[in-house]
């Protein structure tokens, strides 16, 4: 199964264009966008390295959608997400956050499931 | 020459005739003080606003002010130990009466109240002052609490929401689009092991979250313990298999506070990212929990059982928006707040001011949706509203375009009666959500081309075609009886 993480995992994978309408959203919000990459989505993994800093400065589309092909040729056998942060007081998190790369297989994991007292199980999500 | 020197204070309690103020007897309860014209209430008062339905012949004036007296320090005759105490910052004051615009016979009525009237962080020492006492008084046919203003100095010694909603979409990964539920059905009779069977395939299917429902405890078709055992397996197998964090709110509403902390213990132990509870446990179980909820990183769903016995009828009861107010305090992550658009009671702009109550960081002022005052929440943190009862797939337009990203849409039957089973109901409706929000963003007018954008994504989705197919003509279209009786141009200073 496809891992389902982010704002968009659920439709086809959006094209550069569908994409840059979403940047174009973003900035319209005075949202930073920025790029983060990984090997292991795994759900506890909060912190996919960085592509860069995010790009407060920016204020086109071209200029991420630019960033965004240099990741893919650097990393394609990653995951890529585009994400958009909002620091107005109140939010001050990321407002927007979808896939915008996948490798060619998937990355699947299992479940560990170690018996306890009763039938209590504790649970743990390890690479497959 | 010597002069006397007044202490500070003095001369409040030396105005009018003293003497005759406090002789024995019954007064009117505006002759005793709870009558302020033109008061200007403090930034650190309290203040509700009721409408009242005055018995006949009954003086609207004196009722607001019975009400204020009945709500803070008065009873039916004059007591003399009155003087023992500083009174008249005891005492609760009706400062202005309106009559409800298009309404006979029903007036809205302000109080404030000092703020050393109230215990600190005690939504039981609240609500005991402000509806312990008037809702059966006799000169009044009815009561409502309409709405109330916190001053910022006791909004700070509540903690408020646990998690809110900014850490629990930073815990579940979740960012841009509203949340995904469903409620297990049918609500009572399933064992546990086909219980969790739905779960399963919802969460599979592409819902962020699965609910019990409000009376689901521990029944003997299926003690609470198998649930939770059933449940859990099928959250951690469809994580595992969509690398998304997932969910289902355990209830763990009991009968006593000791076995709500072993259910919720129990759940947590399991790995359970989220507990709810029913409103009807009460305001202090509801503060002990939302507690624990802190001290184990625990997600708290707060499931509004029982409150339409007081908050429906326009005349008489607590306004949700009020609840909603308390519980935000009180410190809850989820509450059911309505959907406008489904099987539930629900003006639009109600509605959307239960949800503004809930997730602002500053409420204004706004008459149409209800909201009488400006309140400053202080730093306390978001609750995310839920909306469910009666949605479906095709109403995604809708519900997108009144509530936004920050909620949780639960389509129970609209996901577990698809036609095709309950993972293809899960999917039609997560699709449809994101081909929605996919929509919007692009700057496409959702609420006239909603069934366009639905249609065209049902072209690469069968499950939302058949959706879209079986509830393409179902709504509730019935008059609510919940709506504002104001009208933005009159002035509630």
């Amino acid at each position: 199964m496809r891992i389902t993480q982010g704002t968009f995992s659920y439709l086809p994978d959006l094209t550069d264009e569908q994409i840059a309408k979403q940047v174009d959203y973003a900035l319209s919000q005075d949202w930073a966008v920025s790029l983060e990459y990984t090997d292991d989505p795994h759900p506890r993994n909060v912190y996919w390295e960085m592509w860069g800093l995010p790009m407060f400065d920016l204020k086109d589309a071209a200029g991420v959608l630019a960033e965004l092909r240099e990741a893919r040729k650097a990393h394609p056998d990653c995951y890529i997400k585009l994400n958009a942060f909002d620091s107005t007081r109140g939010f001050e998190t990321m407002r927007l956050s979808f896939i915008v790369h996948r490798p060619k297989e998937e990355a699947r994991y299992k479940l560990r499931r170690e018996e306890s007292a009763g039938r209590l199980v504790r649970y743990t999500l390890e690479r497959a | 020459m010597s002069q006397t020197v007044k202490h500070p204070g003095a001369s409040q309690r030396t105005t009018g005739n003293v003497a005759k103020r406090y002789q024995a007897g019954v007064l009117k309860y505006k002759e005793m003080g709870y009558w302020v014209p033109g008061y200007e209430p403090k930034d650190t008062d309290v203040i509700a606003v009721f409408r009242i339905t005055p018995q006949e012949g009954v003086d609207p004036e004196e009722a607001a002010a019975a009400v204020a007296g009945e709500s803070s320090t008065a009873t039916w005759t004059v007591v003399w130990t009155d003087r023992l105490t500083a009174c008249e910052n005891y005492r609760a004051k009706a400062y202005q009466v309106q009559p409800v615009p298009g309404t006979e016979g029903q007036y809205f009525a302000w109080i404030a109240y000092e703020l050393d009237l109230f215990e600190e962080g005690s939504i039981a020492n609240l609500t005991a002052s402000i509806i312990g006492n008037v809702f059966s008084f006799k000169p009044l046919k009815a009561a409502r609490l309409e709405d109330m203003r916190f001053p910022v100095a006791y909004v700070k010694t509540f903690r408020g929401p646990p998690t809110g909603i900014v850490v629990e979409r930073e815990r579940l990964d979740k960012y841009g689009r509203p949340l995904l539920g469903a409620t297990i059905k049918p609500k009572l009779g399933l064992s546990g092991k086909n219980y969790g069977r739905v779960v399963y395939e919802a969460l599979l299917g592409g819902l962020d979250f699965t609910k019990d429902d409000e009376n689901i405890n521990s029944q003997p078709f299926m003690h609470w313990r198998d649930r939770f055992l059933f449940c859990m397996e099928a959250v951690q197998k469809a994580q595992a298999a969509s690398g998304e964090v997932k969910g289902h709110y355990l209830n763990i509403t009991a009968g006593t506070m000791e076995e709500m902390y072993k259910r919720a213990e129990f759940a947590r132990d399991l790995g359970s990212c989220i507990v709810m509870v029913d409103l009807i446990v009460g305001w202090t179980a509801i503060q002990s929990i939302s507690n624990w909820a802190r001290d184990n990183d625990m997600i708290l769903h707060m499931h509004r059982a029982g409150h339409g016995t007081y908050t429906r009828q326009k005349n008489h009861g607590v306004s949700f928006r009020v609840i909603a107010k308390w519980l935000r305090l009180a410190g809850v992550d989820h509450l059911h707040a309505g959907t406008a658009v489904g099987k539930l009671e629900g003006d639009p702009m109600t509605v959307q001011g239960y949800y503004n109550v809930c997730r602002d960081g500053y409420t204004k002022q706004d008459l149409a949706r209800g909201i009488f005052f400006d309140q400053d929440w202080a730093g306390l943190r978001k609750v995310m509203p839920v909306a469910s009862g009666g949605i479906h797939a095709g109403q995604m337009h809708q519900l997108l375009d009144l509530f936004g990203d920050d909620v949780v849409l639960q389509f129970g039957g609209g996901t577990i009666g698809h036609p095709m089973g309950i993972q293809a109901g899960a999917t039609a409706n997560r699709v449809a959500l994101e081909a929605m929000v996919l929509a919007r963003n692009e700057g496409r007018d959702i609420k006239s081309e909603g069934p366009e954008i639905l249609a065209a994504a049902a072209k690469t989705c069968k499950p939302l075609e058949a959706a879209l197919m079986t509830w393409k003509d179902v709504t509730f279209n019935y008059a609510s009886t919940d709506t504002s009786d104001f009208v933005p141009t009159v002035s509630v200073a």
